[in-house]
């Protein structure tokens, strides 16, 4: 049993909450003594719609159970893997492995994403209605590090999702605008001699497939947004009461391609981190609703992968353990937002995309899945994480919050901001 | 300067400083014994990643008049061939004693790689990255310019047009930097398809026309070279379409003015982007710019090794 008193709600409310059994039994004033939670806000665990935990094919990178203990770390309670494994995430077989192994780590839900097409070819429709039905219930496919760029193929993937209320993740990428591409194109890109990736390749792609949605009346998610003008499409395309829903990183939120002037890949990004009026853009639809949710994207990179020229370097950073802190100096500190939007970015939001009913509530009955994070606290970043990787942009910056419990079906995997051992 | 990588990190001074030595050392070039001791004793290994017989040749010579012990090491015959990265392959050259790394390769930004990642501390001067910068190329070309049409001074006022790839060519953005810091208007000219984009962001004046170019009487024509390699890549249409919008032949040279000044890095595709005609014009100066380029590399090696002013 877990009392924790003199929390404070998204709402500003002090609650004390009680645990039992994996479950919360009771919220309100409690007379029985507890942990003192007082200045700490409580939060229903995180979800993060875009993770790559690399297993099985690529553990020296990443594994189930490190990148578990770095999401619990981050304050999340459950995690959606990304099917670019090896092998490819395609069948039911393959999802219930991975499955499996999320419930083996035990520090967070880990739930398969699927794969839209057969090893992520982009040629023929993998098993989705057998993943769907497989124990590990999966609900949202995706082929993301490569976009499903044929338009019958993702006109078909939607048809199939549909019958199961699934939805398509998309990551948005004309490839044949994109060969080579190396960093944001433009001005920076010429001076510094790197192949450009040019925002119509991510814009055109989220506008075929907001149409498609609206033919198939299917549900669509775009994965990263990056550019003003994506915003602006999906801006567009809301209001004409499609069914869709935009995911930020905290990178593409926070930092620019100024970066690359180091050509140290650790900014290396598939897609790339833009200029500073896109950020701007991304923080401000984050906070008008425009974007739903923040999406990590964790792309964990061993060091071989990193530690070379730029054009060999491979693409991706990791975030889990620091996506709040951005997430609140983006919403928070910033003045613009408040802790309730907060909560629907990080936690209510993405359960929902996801299918995930034990996630993104705190309730009386609902499994005890919570965050609780001191917003006073700054911290500087280090880059030495619970994660195997340590392909972090955010290195050595100074951000506020820090994940003080996270309580995972009714059990601390972070306690006293610390991760507990198991 | 502890390194050389971009011809945007160079002061005015700094470039007129590297120029003003590289005269100098020229000068020993001329002599019966070409060599003087400055750098005995010292090692610098030319790592070329990427083919160039031409600029490895001259930075050998250039180490080897300053009396520097010069290793050669290119990835044809090397380990980087097997998979070893760039970081292993320079910190086992510097094990070696390497005191200055020479380094051309394909990708944009190795040179810098190696200059300030923190893998090793040896001098490097990048001979070429990617489409990225080529700085001793701008350096022998300011040189050239130089002492045809401003012996003593800054580039002040002078108009270079560099014509062709300006897309992939390292060679253009390194005197972008440098021929602009000494005070020369730049402008860029070549087909729509090989014109970068926010190249005007460097602060050229940009062409899609030759003839419109040439109209506005440059001192300068540098002719870039076409890699043929990218003229199907790049859907360029044919080399006889493109010799007829962008080569330095007939009407075109026949308008230049009289001491206008021809340039081309090398080597020449005759023929293609400049004719027999224009490149044995004495207008041009390509040989110039050969023996430049041993000046200009001593005088930078020089600078990175021994920090004097020579």
């Amino acid at each position: 049993m877990i009392v924790l008193k003199n929390a404070s709600n998204a709402r500003a409310e002090i609650v004390d909450i009680k645990i039992d059994g994996g479950v919360i039994v009771e919220i309100g004033k409690l007379s029985e003594p507890g942990i003192d939670c007082t200045g700490l806000l409580v939060l229903p665990g995180f979800v993060d719609v875009h993770t790559h935990l690399r297993e099985p094919g690529f553990e020296a990178s990443e594994t189930v159970l490190t990148g578990s203990r770095s999401a619990a770390a981050g304050g999340y309670t459950a995690v959606l893997s990304m099917a670019n494994t090896a092998p490819v995430s395609d069948s039911a077989e393959l999802v219930e492995e991975v499955y499996e192994l999320g419930l083996a780590a035990g520090y967070v839900d880990v739930q398969p994403i699927g794969a839209v097409t057969k090893g992520l070819l982009g040629k023929e429709l993998s098993a989705i209605t057998e993943m769907a039905s497989s124990k590990a219930n999966v609900r949202v496919f995706s082929d993301d590090g490569v976009c499903v760029f044929d338009e019958k193929l993702m006109e078909q993937a939607l048809v199939a999702v549909k019958k199961f209320g699934g939805v398509i993740a998309q990551h948005a990428q004309d490839p044949t605008l994109t060969p080579g591409a190396q960093m944001n194109e433009g001005a920076l890109a010429t001076e510094l001699g790197l192949t450009g990736w040019p925002a119509e390749a991510e814009e055109k792609i989220i506008e075929r497939d907001a149409l498609l949605a609206q033919k198939t009346g299917s549900r669509l998610h775009i994965c990263h947004l990056t550019t003003a003008g994506a915003v602006d499409v999906v801006r567009w395309a809301k209001k004409q009461g499609i069914d869709l829903t935009a995911e930020v990183t905290p990178h593409h939120l926070l930092l620019t391609e100024d970066l690359v002037r180091s050509y140290d890949p650790v900014y290396k990004v598939n897609p790339p981190l833009r200029k500073s009026e896109d950020t701007k853009a991304l923080q401000e639809a984050l906070i008008d609703g425009t974007i739903d949710v923040v999406g990590t994207d964790h792309a964990p990179h061993s060091a071989e992968k990193k530690e070379c020229e730029w054009d060999s370097a491979a693409f991706g950073m990791v975030g889990l353990e620091n996506a709040a802190s951005v997430v609140q100096q983006v919403l928070i500190e910033s003045g613009k937002s408040n802790w309730e939007r907060f909560q629907s970015v990080l936690s209510e939001k993405p359960a929902q995309i996801a299918g995930l009913s034990d996630h993104g509530q705190i309730a009386v009955g609902a499994v005890a899945n919570l965050t609780l994070i001191d917003p006073a606290a700054a911290r500087t970043i280090s880059s030495s994480t619970h994660s195997k990787s340590q392909n972090n942009p955010f290195a050595g910056m100074k951000l506020p919050g820090e994940v003080v419990m996270t309580i995972y079906r009714g059990r601390f995997t972070v306690e006293d901001r610390k991760l507990v051992a198991k | 300067m502890r390194h050389l990588i971009s011809t945007a990190d160079l002061t005015k001074e700094q470039a007129l400083g590297l120029l003003d030595n590289a005269q100098e050392l020229g000068a020993v070039s001329q002599r019966e014994v070409k060599r003087l001791p400055a750098l005995r004793g010292k090692t610098i290994v030319n790592l070329f990643v990427e083919n160039s017989t031409r600029t490895r040749i001259s930075f050998e010579i250039a180490a080897t008049r300053l009396s520097a012990d010069v290793i050669n090491f290119s990835a044809a015959t090397s380990s980087l061939s097997k998979g070893e990265s760039l970081k292993d392959t320079a910190q086992t050259l510097e094990a070696l004693g390497a005191d200055a790394i020479v380094i051309r390769h394909p990708a944009s930004g190795a040179a810098h790689n190696l200059a300030h990642r923190g893998w090793i501390s040896a001098s490097i001067v990048n001979a070429g990255d990617g489409s990225h910068e080529h700085p001793t190329q701008a350096l022998l070309d300011a040189m050239t310019i130089r002492q045809r049409l401003a012996p003593g001074s800054d580039l002040k006022g002078i108009k270079v047009l560099i014509v062709g790839d300006i897309k992939h060519s390292r060679v253009a953005r390194s005197n972008i930097h440098l021929l602009q810091t000494l005070g020369a208007k730049v402008e860029v000219a070549g087909p729509r398809t090989l014109m970068p984009i926010g190249i005007e962001k460097l602060g050229v004046k940009t062409s899609l026309s030759f003839e419109e170019s040439l109209s506005n009487q440059p001192d300068v024509v540098m002719m870039l070279r076409v890699q043929r390699e990218r003229m199907t890549e790049n859907r360029l249409g044919s080399e006889p379409e493109y010799a007829a919008n962008w080569s330095l032949a007939d009407q075109r040279l026949a308008s230049l003015k009289k001491d206008c000044l021809i340039l081309h890095p090398g080597p020449m595709n005759r023929g293609l982007e400049i004719s027999s005609e224009a490149a044995d014009d004495p207008r041009a100066a390509i040989l110039e710019q050969v023996a430049n380029g041993v000046s200009v590399r001593m005088a930078v090696l020089y600078q990175v090794l021994a920090g004097g002013d020579a």
